[in-house]
C-alpha cells in the first residue's frame, strides 16, 4: 500500500534482510531508497532525508554490515543510531534556573497547540517542580484567546494575567511580568497569538515582547502532522528569536511525525517536549531514542513503561501481576483500570504503543475516555458475582444491566467484548516469549 | 566528525532557495531534459507536500509528453506540466442547493471556526439567511469564539453551554434555520485526530441528526485542510470521508509558506474537490479555489 506506516515498512525491509542473511552493496542501495521512500511519507524534510540516507549508505556500505553475522540486526542498529543522533542524541531536560524566575515564552504558527500547550506546562512544573505559575495572555488578536487561557487556568486553578481592552501584547507582558514579581510567581508562561514565520510585522511584535521580558525559555510550538514546511518555520522563527527549544504537539495522531527529525536536524535546538493529546495532562517529555524506535517500528515501548509506572503504584502492580497469573482478572479490576488509565488516554491508545500489538485487533477495544461513565455505570448495575463472572451474564441479565445503567443492551455488549478482549490481550502480553521478543518488561510482570 | 556533517549540511540546508523556476531555468539551460531536470522536479513537488508517489507520478507523465512531442521548448514544458496539475486538481464541484446545512469538520486547529466566520460573510454578502451552531461544546472557549465571530459578521448563532451534547446543539441549531427560514446552517465541530474512534463516532451521530432532521435541506458537507500539514492528511481525508460524507475541502493558511501539496494527492486520489481557499485570519480572507493560480503557487 502507498500509505502504509513508517514502521510496517522497515520492518518488511529488514525482515527480507534478516531472511537474506548477508548484504551486498546493492542491496543497501535497494534499502536506501526503501528507506527514503518511507522517510518522505513520514513527512521528513526531503533534504534531511538526503543526507541521512546518504550517511547511512557510506556507513553500511563502509564496514560493520557487510562482514557482520546478523547483517540486518547491523543495519537496524545503524539506521536507528543515526536516527537517534539526528534527533538530538542525549536527552535535553528544560534549564530550570535557581533562585530566579523561570519565564517561557510560547511562539508558533496558527494552531498549532500554544495556548493548550502553555497550560499544560503551568500544571506539569507545578506538580514536578512545586513552581507557582503564572500564565500571561499576550495574544490580542485572536477572538476569545485571553478566554480560552482563563478558562484553563480556571479549570487548572492556575493565576492567569490578562488585560480585555488593550491591543498591546508588549505591554501586557511586561505588567504580567510586574504582576509575577508582586506576586512572588517563580514560573511565568507567555502565550502568544499564533503568526506565520513571514509575516514582519508580527515577527518584530515578537522580537519586542522578547526584549521586554527576556525570557530563559522561547519554545517553539509545532504541529506534529506538519510536513515539509518545518524546516522553513522552524529555521525563521529561529533566526528571529534564538529559540531555545520545540515542542511537538498533536502526536497522539497517527502521525509519522518526520518534522521531528528535520526540525532538530535543521535548527540543532532540542524538542523538549511532546503533546500527546487534547486533555490538560497529556504532555510528555521527549526522548530521542523512543522517538527514532516509534518511526523505526519497534514500538514504543519506553514511553508505555513510564506511563504505567507513574499512573500505577507498585502495590497495585502486583496484585494485577497475581490476577493475570491466576486469570483473576474480572470486572472490578477492568473497572479500576479504565478509571486509572482515564487520564492518559485509552487503553487502546497504550496498547497500540506496544510492538507486536495487532492493530486491527485494537480497533475493536474501544474504551476511550468518553466511555468511561457509561463503562462504570454499566459495571456498577452488576451483581459482585456477575462482575467476577462475567460469563454468568445472559440476555435477561443483560437487559436488567442495561435498564440500571440508563444505557442500551448494546452498551452492555459491547463493554463485555471489550473486556474480554482486553483480558485476551493482557494474558498474551504478559506471555514470555512475546515480551522477550518486543523487549519489554511491564511494571506488572 | 558526524557533527561537523551535520553542521555541513545544516548550512547548506539554510541556503538553498526552494525557487523552482531559478533551478528549473538554470537546468533547462543545459538545453535538455534529462534526469537532473526530472530530479529537480520531483524534489519541487516533494518539497511543497505532493508526496513521493503522487511527485513521481507526475514527473513521469510529464516524461511521456516530452517523449510524445519532442519539444524542447523550455516554456512549452512548463506549460505541459502545469496541465498535467491543472488536470490533476480540476473536479467536478457541486454547488450547494439552498438550502443547506454544512457540518463543518477537521483535525484540531486547522481553522475550523475561523473557516466557518468566512463562509458566514460571504453568505451573507450575497444576501442569503445565515445561521450558525456552536457544537464545538469541548475545547476551552470555542463557544466564545464564534459567538463572537457571529457578532462582528451580525449572523445568528445558535449555542449551548461547554460540555452540552453536541448532537443537541446541532438539533437546536436545525429547528432554528428551519424556523428563521435559513438559507445556509452551518455547524462548527471541535477539532478531532481522526484516529480516535469515539470522537469519529460522536461525529457520526451529529451526522445522523442532520440526516434525520435536514428535511428540506441539501447536506454540504465540509473538511478543512491545513495547508501546512504534511502525508497526515490522507488519512485525514479518508477517515472523515468515510464517517460524514465529505462534500467539498477548504484549505487554509495558504497565506503562509506552504503549498498545501499534500491537496493535489489527496483530490487525485479520493476525487474530493477543494472549493476553497483561506488566506488569513480575517472573514473576508476567503477565496474560491483556481486550480490555475494553485498551480502557479507551487513553482513560486
Ligand atoms: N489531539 C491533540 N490536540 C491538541 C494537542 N495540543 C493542542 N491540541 C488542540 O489543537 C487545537 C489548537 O490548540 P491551541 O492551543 O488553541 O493552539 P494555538 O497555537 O494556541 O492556536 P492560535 O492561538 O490560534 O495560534 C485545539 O483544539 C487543542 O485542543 C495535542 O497534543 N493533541
Ligand atoms: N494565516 C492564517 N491563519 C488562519 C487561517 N485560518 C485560520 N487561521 C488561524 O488558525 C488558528 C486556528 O483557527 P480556528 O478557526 O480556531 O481552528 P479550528 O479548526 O476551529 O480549531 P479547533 O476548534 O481548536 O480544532 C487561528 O489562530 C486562526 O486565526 C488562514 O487561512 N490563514
Ligand atoms: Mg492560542
Ligand atoms: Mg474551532
Amino acid at each position: 500500500m502507498i500509505f502504509e506506516g513508517l514502521n510496517e515498512k522497515f520492518q518488511n525491509i529488514f525482515s527480507q534482510l534478516k531472511r537474506k542473511g548477508k548484504l551486498s552493496e546493492k542491496d543497501i542501495q535497494e534499502v536506501n531508497r526503501e528507506i527514503k521512500m518511507a522517510l518522505l511519507e513520514a513527512d521528513v524534510n526531503f533534504k534531511v532525508v538526503k543526507q541521512f540516507t546518504k550517511n547511512i549508505g557510506e556507513r553500511a556500505i563502509g564496514q560493520e554490515v557487510l562482514s557482520s553475522l546478523t547483517p540486518g540486526q547491523q543495519f537496524i542498529k545503524i539506521v536507528k543510531d543515526e536516527m537517534t543522533t539526528l534527533l538530538g542524541g542525549e536527552i535535553e531536560r528544560m534549564d530550570f534556573v535557581q533562585g530566579r524566575q523561570n519565564v517561557y515564552m510560547m511562539v508558533g504558527l496558527q494552531g498549532a497547540g500554544k495556548t493548550t500547550t502553555a497550560a499544560k506546562l503551568a500544571n506539569l512544573l507545578r506538580k514536578e517542580k512545586k513552581f507557582k505559575p503564572l500564565l500571561v495572555a499576550c495574544d490580542v488578536y485572536r477572538p476569545a484567546a485571553i478566554k480560552q487561557l482563563e478558562i484553563l487556568g480556571d479549570e487548572l486553578k492556575i493565576d492567569v494575567y490578562s488585560e480585555h481592552d488593550v491591543k498591546d501584547p508588549v505591554g501586557i507582558a511586561k505588567r504580567g511580568m510586574q504582576k509575577s514579581i508582586e506576586g512572588h510567581y517563580d514560573l511565568v508562561i507567555m502565550d502568544t497569538a499564533g503568526r506565520l514565520q513571514i509575516d514582519e510585522a508580527l515577527m518584530d511584535e515578537l522580537v519586542n515582547i522578547k526584549e521586554a521580558i527576556n525570557p530563559t525559555e522561547i519554545l517553539l510550538t509545532v504541529d506534529g502532522m506538519t510536513g515539509q514546511e518545518s524546516v522553513n518555520v522552524a529555521n525563521e522563527f529561529n533566526r528571529l528569536l534564538d529559540i531555545s527549544g520545540v515542542i511537538l504537539t498533536k502526536l497522539d495522531g497517527d502521525t509519522r511525525g518526520g518534522a521531528a527529525l528535520s526540525i532538530t536536524y535543521t535548527i540543532g535546538k532540542a524538542i523538549k517536549y511532546i503533546g500527546t493529546g487534547e486533555k490538560l495532562t497529556d504532555i510528555e517529555l521527549f526522548y530521542p531514542d523512543r522517538m527514532a524506535s516509534r518511526i523505526l517500528g519497534m514500538g514504543d515501548v519506553l514511553s508505555f513503561i513510564d506511563k504505567a509506572q507513574s499512573m500505577m503504584d507498585d502495590e497495585k502492580a502486583k496484585e494485577l501481576e497475581e490476577k493475570f497469573r491466576n486469570q483473576d482478572f474480572d470486572l472490578n479490576d477492568f473497572l479500576d483500570q479504565i478509571k486509572q488509565i482515564e487520564s492518559m488516554g485509552s487503553i487502546s491508545s497504550l496498547l497500540e504503543m506496544m510492538p507486536g500489538a495487532n492493530k486491527k485487533a485494537l480497533k475493536n477495544v474501544d474504551l476511550s475516555g468518553a466511555d468511561t461513565k457509561k463503562t462504570e455505570a454499566i459495571i456498577l448495575s452488576m451483581t459482585q458475582e456477575e462482575r467476577h463472572k462475567p460469563g454468568i451474564i445472559n440476555a435477561s441479565r443483560r437487559r436488567r444491566i442495561a435498564l440500571g445503567s440508563g444505557t442500551m443492551v448494546a452498551d452492555v455488549n459491547r463493554l463485555l467484548k471489550g473486556f474480554e478482549q482486553s483480558k485476551k490481550m493482557m494474558k498474551q502480553m504478559s506471555n514470555p516469549s512475546m515480551a522477550k521478543k518486543g523487549r519489554m518488561k511491564l511494571p506488572f510482570m | 566528525m558526524e557533527l561537523s556533517l551535520y553542521e555541513r549540511m545544516r548550512n547548506k540546508l539554510l541556503k538553498t532557495a526552494d525557487n523552482f523556476k531559478e533551478k528549473i531555468e538554470n537546468v533547462m539551460y543545459m538545453g535538455s531534459f534529462d534526469d537532473d531536470f526530472f530530479d529537480e522536479l520531483e524534489e519541487t513537488l516533494i518539497l511543497s507536500d505532493l508526496g513521493a508517489q503522487t511527485s513521481v507520478k507526475i514527473t513521469e507523465s510529464l516524461r511521456a509528453k516530452i517523449k510524445e512531442t519532442r519539444s524542447k521548448s523550455k516554456e512549452e514544458v512548463m506549460g505541459f506540466l502545469k496541465e498535467i496539475l491543472v488536470e490533476m486538481v480540476q473536479v467536478e464541484t457541486e454547488k450547494p442547493q439552498l438550502p443547506t446545512i454544512m457540518l463543518v469538520v477537521g483535525v484540531n486547529g486547522v481553522g475550523k471556526t475561523t473557516t466557518i466566520a468566512k463562509l458566514s460573510e460571504r453568505y451573507k454578502k450575497e444576501g442569503k439567511k445565515v445561521v450558525i451552531a456552536a457544537a464545538d461544546t469541548f475545547r476551552a472557549a470555542a463557544v466564545e469564539q464564534l459567538d463572537e465571530w457571529a457578532r462582528r459578521v451580525g449572523v445568528d448563532i445558535i449555542k449551548s453551554t461547554t460540555g452540552a451534547d453536541p448532537s443537541s446543539v446541532i438539533f437546536d441549531a436545525i429547528g432554528a434555520a428551519k424556523a428563521r427560514k435559513a438559507d445556509i446552517l452551518i455547524c462548527d465541530t471541535a477539532g478531532r485526530l481522526h484516529n480516535k474512534v469515539n470522537l469519529m463516532k460522536e461525529l457520526e451521530k451529529i451526522s445522523r441528526v442532520i440526516n434525520r432532521e435536514g428535511d428540506g435541506f441539501s447536506i454540504h458537507n465540509l473538511m478543512v485542510l491545513d495547508a501546512t500539514t504534511g502525508q497526515n492528511a490522507i488519512n485525514q481525508a479518508k477517515v472523515f470521508h468515510d464517517c460524514v460524507e465529505i462534500k467539498g475541502i477548504v484549505l487554509t493558511k495558504l497565506d503562509g509558506t506552504a503549498k498545501g501539496g499534500i491537496a493535489i494527492s489527496i483530490i487525485d486520489e479520493m476525487q474530493i474537490p477543494i472549493e476553497y481557499v483561506g488566506i488569513g485570519e480575517k472573514s473576508e480572507d476567503l477565496i474560491d479555489f483556481d486550480p490555475k493560480k494553485f498551480v502557479d503557487l507551487l513553482f513560486e
